[in-house]
Parts: structure tokens; C-alpha cells; sequence
């Protein structure tokens, strides 16, 4: 469960204030499909970097599965991302020079997790790449890199898979078959949160929350 | 996350880069090489001085104070007094001896104007020497004045081409009096310009002198009664020569043990130096590690994102690069060390053979710990502070970066 109550984001630089997030309230329920868009600089990011405790807000308070993430320390928001939030990025973000394998282990390798071979290996099949195991990033496609990323973000068990302009690289088949993959993990009863500007993505999704100059402009349930 | 995790990660990452690892390496390598070389060599030439002069520990000489006015010449009954156990319980041995100088002439032509030494029995044991061929006047011949010489090398080459064996029973005219040579001195790189003779033969035959003794080497009971030892023999002389005040003593007695002490404080502060001197390329290998680390840490930003954003703590971070730092240096200290002891080794077979003497370098266990030692906590220093910069990062600003 994810809440947002009055959560403002603020930056300063110089004299000049931006207000990247302005006093947004929602709620995410457990198993959704949300997808938040918005133009460049509608506070998508932000929001992004809010919800994976990347960053914490200037106000207001973020509360991901009862805990309030406002005054962690670096360290403590270290470890929620770790247990609760799997990433996908638009730029993939594998390892380089290390295996798909090798990349999907690396969230256990931090939680102290043992027999990490084996919970890897599930989680490519899951994503269809058990063949592709031992693949460095650079041999596989960006579809299939983007899967690996996917098998990283749920290896775990998170809370929820934060996917930030996850098609943003790949073109349409991929951009079909990494949806299909996400709407795979909703039906299972997982909670995805998309972060995208394109409306052919937001389609899939269950529910579309429209981001406008920091503001919740539009929140529609399908 | 464990540190045998990070030393894996560490180890991916330095295999990612191996010719800038090796690179960086080498400057650790070298210096742990050359530390390690030149303390051994140091080790080496004390443990050659320890072997030669050692058995010389207990020593102590006594002489004649020349510069002393109205000084009185040491004789026989100081040598009895001194060998007075009841008076000089540290004194073991006490072994007198004169000293001249004398053409030696062979009946075949050959001359050679050597030096002449009048001494006890027991001179090869109290001067640590050995006979090449022959045996050593006994204590009968000794006293009895017998004209016999012993030859050191220097003679042996001038008068019998070196053939020790060709000298053996030959009779040489030493002064106006014949001498049968009945032992060649092996050499000792010191004394070897020497005819050797016993005491009473030298004073009666050619250096005269009456009962007058130009030194006295005295031995003590043990290594550990040397300081007694001196003061005994010191007591016993002042009595005899009737010396009040320690400034108008007329002899000199002189522990051979102190000089070594010295020669081997002087030998260790040298090595000291040149291994510190070779640390100096330790400290310049330092340097390219911090300086390869910074650029990793530069390099990797995005990794280190990536790591971060996904849930690494700022220690495991700091782990990882710290460990890095920390392998590239071990590897190379351990590679260092090989190469030193390799090296010593080497050196160890071939510098004796090309020069005679050579003292063998010994690697000194304490130098290959120090060196390893060194090499590790060079790569904490030098990886730290990259490091702790990786660490620091926060992961929005490290994702960002190209």
C-alpha cells in the first residue's frame, strides 16, 4: 500500500524555487496497475525518485506499507528499497561485463540471501530468458536486457516494481512483450507502478494518474 | 553483505580492466620487491660479519698505551698475573704475544720481509685461525724457544708460489737464524702478511726485549663476562703499573665485543636507510593506486547508482572499492615478495661465484611481513578515500551520470 498525503517536493537553486511536486495526495492499493504520465517536467521524475526512496519529500508524508519514509537515514532507505521496491529503468541499467544471471542476483547478494542461484534462474524463466542466463548485457537485445532488469526487480518478492520509462529504449514488439511481462505480474497479484509519457503504454495499464506542473490533473480508473 | 562477496565483486572488476590492474600493480610490486632485496642484502653482510668475527665475541686486547710518558711495557708477570683465576675469575685464557718485522730468506734465494708474531700455544684458537697444511707448535716447543715457523699465506705465495704443501718442512732463514716452516696459516683476509713463531724463539732469535709483551689477547669465561672480564683484567694492571687515576693508565684494554656491537649497529642503520630509500618507490606505487581508484570510482559512478538504487548500503559500497584497492595491492605485495625472494635467491648462487666472498643476501622474515603489511594498508589509505567518495554518492545524482 502506497500513500502520498500532501507530498510537496521543493528545489532550490540560488533564488530561484522549483516546485517539482505540489501538494499531492493518493493512494496506491495493493496488486494495482497504475501508470503515472504527464509531459517533461510535469514532476514524473520526482514522483519516481519519491516512490523508489530515492528521495525523500520537502513536505508531507510518504507512507509505503505503513512506514513513513520521510526522516530515514540513507542507510534505512537503503534497505527499503531492498526489500520493498524493484526497479526497471529506461536505460536498463544492467551491470556491464556481468551476466544476466550474475545482474539478477546482485539485489540478494546485498540482502544476505543465500541459494541465490536457484531463485535467479526461476525469475529469468519467469521473464523468458532461462536460456540466456550466462548473456553479458551487450549480447543481449534491449527487449531482453529490459526483461533481465525485470527479473532483477521482482527476484526479490518487493512491495512493488517502480518502472520509470521502462519501453522508453525498445521499439513496438518489445514494448508489447516488457508490457505483456508487467501485466503478467499485476494478474499474479503483484503491485506496478509505471512512470511513462506514452498514452500506448498507459493503455495497459488499470489505472492512469495524469501529472501536470507537480499536480494530480487527471486520475482515471479503467 | 560478507567481505568474501565484496573480494568477488573486487575481483570482477579488477579481471575488467587487467591491463591498468597490472599496471597499477607494478609499482607495488616493485617496491615490495626491492624493500624486500636490499634487506636481505643488508641481512646478508651483519650475518657475514656476526659468522666472521662471532667466534672474536669474548675477546679482549690489551696493549701498550703508546702515546703514555713514563709508561711501563706490559711483561710476563702481568701475563701471570692476569692469568691469576683466584684474582680473574671472567678470565678464561690469556695469550701473549710479540710483534716484529724480519726478512725471511730461502736457501734457494728467494726474500720476503714480513711480519714477525712471537706468540702462545694456543694463538690459532685465540685468533680464531686455521692451518692450511702442517700443525701448530705445542705448548713444549713454545716455551722451549724451538726454532719452528708457522707461515701466513702472504709469504707462502712470495716464497713457494702459493704451493703450501712446498713449504712444508723447508727451512727458512728468518734474521740470522734457520726455521723449519712447519704449518702454512690458512687466510683470513686480515692477517695474512705473517710468519708465526713462538714466543720465546721470536724474542731470543730476532726481536729481542727481554721479558717485554707487546699484547695480550685474553678470553673471557663467556660472551656475558666480558664486562667482568675488563674490569678485572683493568684491576689487575692498575695494581700491577700503579695507576690512581683512570686518565694516566699506560695500556689499553679494548673488548672486541663493543666494536662489533658498533661495526653491526652501524651495518643495520644502513640497511635501514636503503630500505627506506626503497620504501620511497613503495609510497610512488601508493600514489598510482589512489590515483587508478579515483578514476574507477569516476568511471563506475553509474554502477555505483545502479548498486545503490537497488539497495546497497554505503559500507557495502565502501567495501567494495576498499576491498578493490586492497587486492590490487596484496596481489601485487604478494607478487613483490615472490620476486624478491626470487631475486635474493638468484643472487644468493651467482654473486658468490663471481665474486669470491660475497656475502649471500637472507631474506628476513620480518621484511616479507612488513612488505606485505605495507602493501595492504597502502591500499586502505589509497583506496579509501575514492572509496568513501563512491560511497557517499547519492544514487539519483550516481544513476544520472553518463
Amino acid at each position: 500500500m502506497i500513500e502520498l498525503e500532501h507530498v510537496s517536493k521543493v528545489y532550490r537553486t540560488g533564488d530561484i524555487e522549483l516546485r517539482a511536486l505540489d501538494d499531492v495526495s493518493l493512494r496506491i492499493d495493493d496488486g494495482d496497475l497504475v501508470a503515472i504520465m504527464g509531459p517533461s517536467g510535469s514532476g514524473k521524475s520526482t514522483m519516481m525518485n519519491i516512490l523508489g526512496c530515492l528521495d525523500v519529500p520537502s513536505s508531507g508524508t510518504y507512507r509505503l506499507d505503513g512506514v513513513d519514509v520521510g526522516g530515514l537515514s540513507d542507510n534505512r532507505l537503503a534497505d527499503i528499497r531492498l526489500e520493498k521496491i524493484g526497479f526497471v529503468f529506461q536505460s536498463f541499467n544492467l551491470l556491464p561485463r556481468t551476466s544476466a544471471i550474475r545482474n539478477v542476483e546482485l539485489p540478494m547478494v546485498y540482502a544476505g540471501i543465500k541459494n541465490r542461484r536457484g531463485r535467479a534462474q526461476r525469475a529469468l524463466a519467469r521473464v523468458g530468458l532461462g536460456d540466456r542466463t550466462h548473456h553479458q548485457p551487450n549480447e543481449l537485445s534491449g527487449g531482453q536486457q529490459q526483461r533481465v532488469a525485470v527479473a532483477r526487480a521482482l527476484v526479490t518478492d518487493p512491495s512493488m516494481i517502480l518502472a520509470d520509462e521502462p519501453t522508453g529504449n525498445l521499439d513496438t514488439a518489445s514494448t508489447v512483450d516488457v508490457m505483456t511481462l508487467f501485466v503478467e505480474l499485476h494478474e499474479a497479484g503483484r503491485t506496478v507502478v509505471l512512470i511513462t509519457h506514452e498514452p500506448e503504454v498507459a493503455e495497459f495499464a488499470k489505472r492512469v494518474i495524469t501529472l501536470r506542473d507537480g499536480r494530480v490533473v487527471e486520475d482515471v480508473r479503467r | 553483505m560478507t567481505v568474501w562477496e565484496s573480494a568477488r565483486i573486487a575481483l570482477r572488476g579488477l579481471r575488467g580492466n587487467t591491463l591498468r590492474s597490472a599496471l597499477t600493480m607494478l609499482g607495488i610490486i616493485i617496491g615490495v620487491a626491492a624493500v624486500i632485496i636490499l634487506v636481505a642484502f643488508g641481512n646478508g653482510l651483519q650475518r657475514f660479519v656476526a659468522d666472521a668475527f662471532g667466534p672474536l665475541a669474548n675477546q679482549i686486547q690489551i696493549g701498550k698505551d703508546q702515546g703514555g710518558v713514563g709508561a711501563k711495557d706490559l711483561t710476563d708477570a702481568d701475563v701471570r698475573a692476569l692469568r691469576d683465576t683466584a684474582r680473574a675469575p671472567a678470565i678464561g685464557t690469556v695469550s701473549a704475544s710479540v710483534a716484529g718485522s724480519a726478512q725471511l730468506q730461502l736457501a734457494g734465494g728467494g726474500s720476503y720481509r714480513t711480519g714477525i708474531s712471537g706468540v702462545e700455544a694456543d694463538y690459532l684458537d685465540v685468533s680464531n685461525r686455521e692451518l692450511l697444511v702442517g700443525s701448530f707448535f705445542d705448548d713444549r716447543q713454545a716455551t722451549g724457544k724451538a726454532k719452528v715457523v708457522v707461515l701466513g699465506p702472504n709469504p707462502v705465495a712470495s716464497l713457494f708460489g702459493g704451493q703450501a704443501g712446498e713449504a712444508l718442512g723447508r727451512d727458512v732463514r728468518i734474521g740470522r737464524t734457520s726455521f723449519q716452516v712447519v704449518g702454512v696459516l690458512a687466510p683470513n683476509g686480515q692477517q695474512d702478511d705473517v710468519a708465526v713463531m713462538p714466543l720465546g724463539a721470536a724474542r731470543s732469535y730476532l726481536l729481542g726485549g727481554g721479558d717485554v709483551v707487546d699484547s695480550v689477547t685474553v678470553r673471557a669465561v663467556s660472551t656475558d663476562a666480558v664486562p667482568q672480564a675488563v674490569e678485572q683484567a683493568t684491576a689487575i694492571l692498575d695494581q700491577r703499573h700503579g695507576i690512581r687515576d683512570a686518565e694516566d693508565r699506560d695500556f689499553t684494554v679494548t673488548a672486541l665485543q663493543s666494536l662489533l656491537d658498533q661495526s653491526s649497529q652501524v651495518l643495520s642503520f644502513v640497511t635501514i636507510f636503503v630500505a627506506a630509500v626503497a620504501g620511497i618507490s613503495l609510497v610512488v606505487g601508493s600514489i598510482g593506486v589512489a590515483n587508478i581508484m579515483l578514476v574507477t570510482v569516476t568511471e563506475r559512478t553509474r554502477e555505483i547508482g545502479i548498486r545503490k538504487a537497488i539497495g546497497a548500503r554505503r559500507r557495502a559500497i565502501l567495501q567494495q572499492f576498499l576491498i578493490e584497492a586492497m587486492v590490487l595491492t596484496g596481489i601485487g605485495g604478494v607478487i613483490g615478495i615472490l620476486l624478491g625472494i626470487g631475486i635474493s635467491a638468484v643472487a644468493g648462487i651467482v654473486l658468490p661465484q663471481a665474486i669470491p666472498d660475497f656475502p649471500p643476501p637472507s631474506v628476513s622474515v620480518g621484511s616479507v611481513v612488513l612488505a606485505f603489511g605495507v602493501s595492504l594498508l597502502i591500499g586502505l589509505l589509497a583506496g579509501g578515500f575514492p572509496a568513501n567518495r563512491a560511497a557517499r554518492m547519492r544514487p539519483i545524482d550516481a544513476l544520472r551520470h553518463q
